[in-house]
């Protein structure tokens, strides 16, 4: 077996036992990074000469020691591009590490390569990368979801032991289920964002992409925790997220939204999910029927909060002290202007004009204002849901992965991708989405995911309930066959 | 909350933005469509609802104003696209 398709668990037992070095990972990944990933478009960059020598001096008895890890373009590491996928910051060099990045050095992980994604993590599908969608490794001709398009295309492509992404309203778990990985999308205020670059500040996290649910556990154990330098961090201890891993679900309630069950939902994906649901209960979890009844009001608020919230964030790329400036400039509005013209591709733009809209002069009160308020009825639906029950089970996604250029003329088919994941960055509670089957679709597997939602600050149960699935059967040992992929568009250049 | 006021062309000023008129035409009709599925949050009755932004309720983290090191200036100025002098090079803005 090629290094490159180890888990992170299987990596640190290697690397303790002194069986294989950091360095032959990094190069196992090297090497199939130049194989396949022409096709797949996972990366934007790679450093193998950095990720060689930051092996070198790994120390494997830490508890991420010598393992590499791919970081979403929106995450701050010094020294490596970080440009969000966007021309108006091409070239831009990181003078500093994000939080989460001390965080994983000082745990002797290696932060390895930039991975594509939609810009600005605006998307969910990498079509609004300036520089060229992913491909979805299961299907080449269809997307890998988005905007972590990039990451979880690598972890299912075997080009990447894990990742890390960004979620805001589904940008990790999304294409976790799209890929067939594990995505888990952290209680607000879990992870800290200092050194994300911000899109949404009061709905952005970061959290790990990885091909089973033990990995994700073991990233969060390291990024997890308080950060003087971001103050909407939590000051709450962190726990062993893997201490109750093999817990099992007997004694636990799960429920089952009846609005994640609606017209629209993929009768594949449906089935899938269903019968992951009958799969908990006989592994003697309780299944309980409940409602989240504002679940329909979930997109719109996102479509206000989301953007308004970009608008001010994005104010910041002006051409003046990073980034790209346009050329020909006459004056001082023409120079803001013709740089951002250029320099943001249509959905952000297009963003930046909602989100402008809804902040304008006498519309705040009714848009974003009103926006947050229902946000509080979201928020409420899920405390009176976790007063019964200690998760909830529901699709990720509507659909299994849609064919690149299906959706791109038509933004709010392309915003309904999120319609189940956007409810849990409202409510700022925790969600993972895992591998619960196959659709298929024109003679080609699809992956499927189950989302399960856990109450704020409850990592530790989401992950048990996720493990006790995941362990007990096989969806997340099958990987899709990127060489055949890869081989068929080679022909077709 | 009504889709018939919106102003691309002014909205883009506010975020200083140019665009192309077919640009302008794009957006006002993708935009307007969006705008009337977020119409949907006015049937809800929100009059006594507190709104969130956090969904746990910290306020005022204050720390102690001490001096840190931050990034030295050539750092902070490597990434701009001009500069000279230790100085971001701007566009003229006094005629």
């Amino acid at each position: 077996m090629a290094l490159s398709s180890l888990t992170v668990h299987e990596a640190l037992d290697l690397l303790r036992r002194k069986e294989i070095s950091p360095k032959e990972i990094v190069e196992a990944l090297v090497k199939r990074i130049q194989e396949i990933d022409g096709a797949v478009h996972g990366y934007l960059s790679f450093d193998p000469e950095r990720a060689l020598k930051d092996a070198e001096h790994a120390d494997v008895s830490l508890p991420l020691g010598g393992i590499p890890i791919a970081i979403k373009d929106v995450v701050s590491v010094q020294g490596h591009p970080c440009g969000c996928a966007s021309k108006i910051l091409q070239g831009y060099i990181a003078p500093f590490d994000a939080t989460v990045i001390k965080k994983l050095r000082a745990a002797g992980a290696i932060p390895f390569g930039r991975t594509n994604m939609d810009e600005f993590a605006m998307g969910s599908s990498t079509e609004n990368s300036a520089f060229g969608p992913s491909r979805n490794p299961w299907d080449a001709d269809r997307t890998p979801g988005g905007s972590s398009g990039g990451s979880a295309a690598v972890v299912a492509a075997d080009e990447a032991l894990a990742a890390l992404g960004s979620d805001t309203g589904g940008s990790i778990r999304q294409p976790a289920a799209l890929c067939g990985c594990v995505g888990v999308k952290p209680t607000y205020g879990r992870v800290s964002r200092y050194g994300l670059v911000a899109f949404a500040s009061s709905l952005d996290q970061i959290g790990p992409l990885t091909k089973n649910v033990r990995d994700a556990a073991l990233i969060m154990n390291v990024i997890s925790g308080a950060d003087p330098c971001d103050s909407t961090t939590l000051d709450e201890p962190v726990p062993d997220y893997t201490a109750d891993l093999d817990k099992g679900v007997k004694n636990l309630t799960l429920g089952l939204p009846k609005e994640y069950f609606i017209k629209g939902l993929d009768p594949q994906v449906e089935e899938a999910v269903r019968a992951a649901v009958a799969w908990y209960e006989k592994l003697g979890a309780k299944i309980v029927d409940i409602s989240l009844p504002h679940t329909e009001y979930a997109l719109s608020t996102y479509y206000i909060i989301a953007p308004a919230e970009a608008s001010a964030n994005l104010a910041r790329f002006d051409g003046v002290r990073y980034g790209f400036r346009a050329d020909g400039i006459t004056g001082l509005s023409d120079h803001y202007g013709k740089t951002r013209e250029e320099g943001f591709g249509q959905e952000v733009k297009r963003r930046i004009i909602l989100g402008t809209y809804a902040l304008s002069s006498g519309y705040y009160d009714a848009f974003y204002l009103r926006a947050q308020k229902v946000r509080t009825l979201i928020r409420r639906d899920f405390d009176d849901a976790f007063a019964t029950v200690d998760a909830i089970l529901c699709p990720t996604s509507p659909t299994p992965a849609f064919k690149l250029g299906e959706r791109t003329g038509d933004p709010l088919q392309m915003y309904l991708a999120d319609i189940f994941t956007l409810a849990a960055n409202m409510a700022g509670i925790c969600g993972i989405s895992i591998p619960c089957g196959f659709a298929e679709v024109d003679g080609k597997k699809l992956p499927v995911g189950l989302q399960i939602l856990g109450k704020a600050l409850n990592e530790a149960t989401m992950f048990r309930v996720a493990n006790a699935y995941e362990q007990s059967t096989d969806w997340h040992r099958a990987k899709p066959l990127f060489g055949a992929e890869s081989e068929r568009l080679k022909g077709e250049k | 909350m009504s889709a018939t006021k919106f102003d691309v062309r002014y909205i883009a000023e506010l975020a200083r933005i140019k665009l192309e008129p077919a640009e302008i035409a794009t957006f006002e009709s993708q935009l307007g469509h969006v705008l009337e599925h977020v119409e949907k949050l006015n049937q809800l009755d929100v009059s006594e609802v507190e709104p969130t932004a956090h969904s746990f309720p910290i306020y005022n983290i204050f720390r102690e104003d001490q001096i840190r090191p931050s990034l030295e200036r050539e750092a902070a100025l490597a990434n701009a696209p001009r500069q000279a002098q230790g100085l971001f090079i701007v566009t003229k803005v006094v005629e």
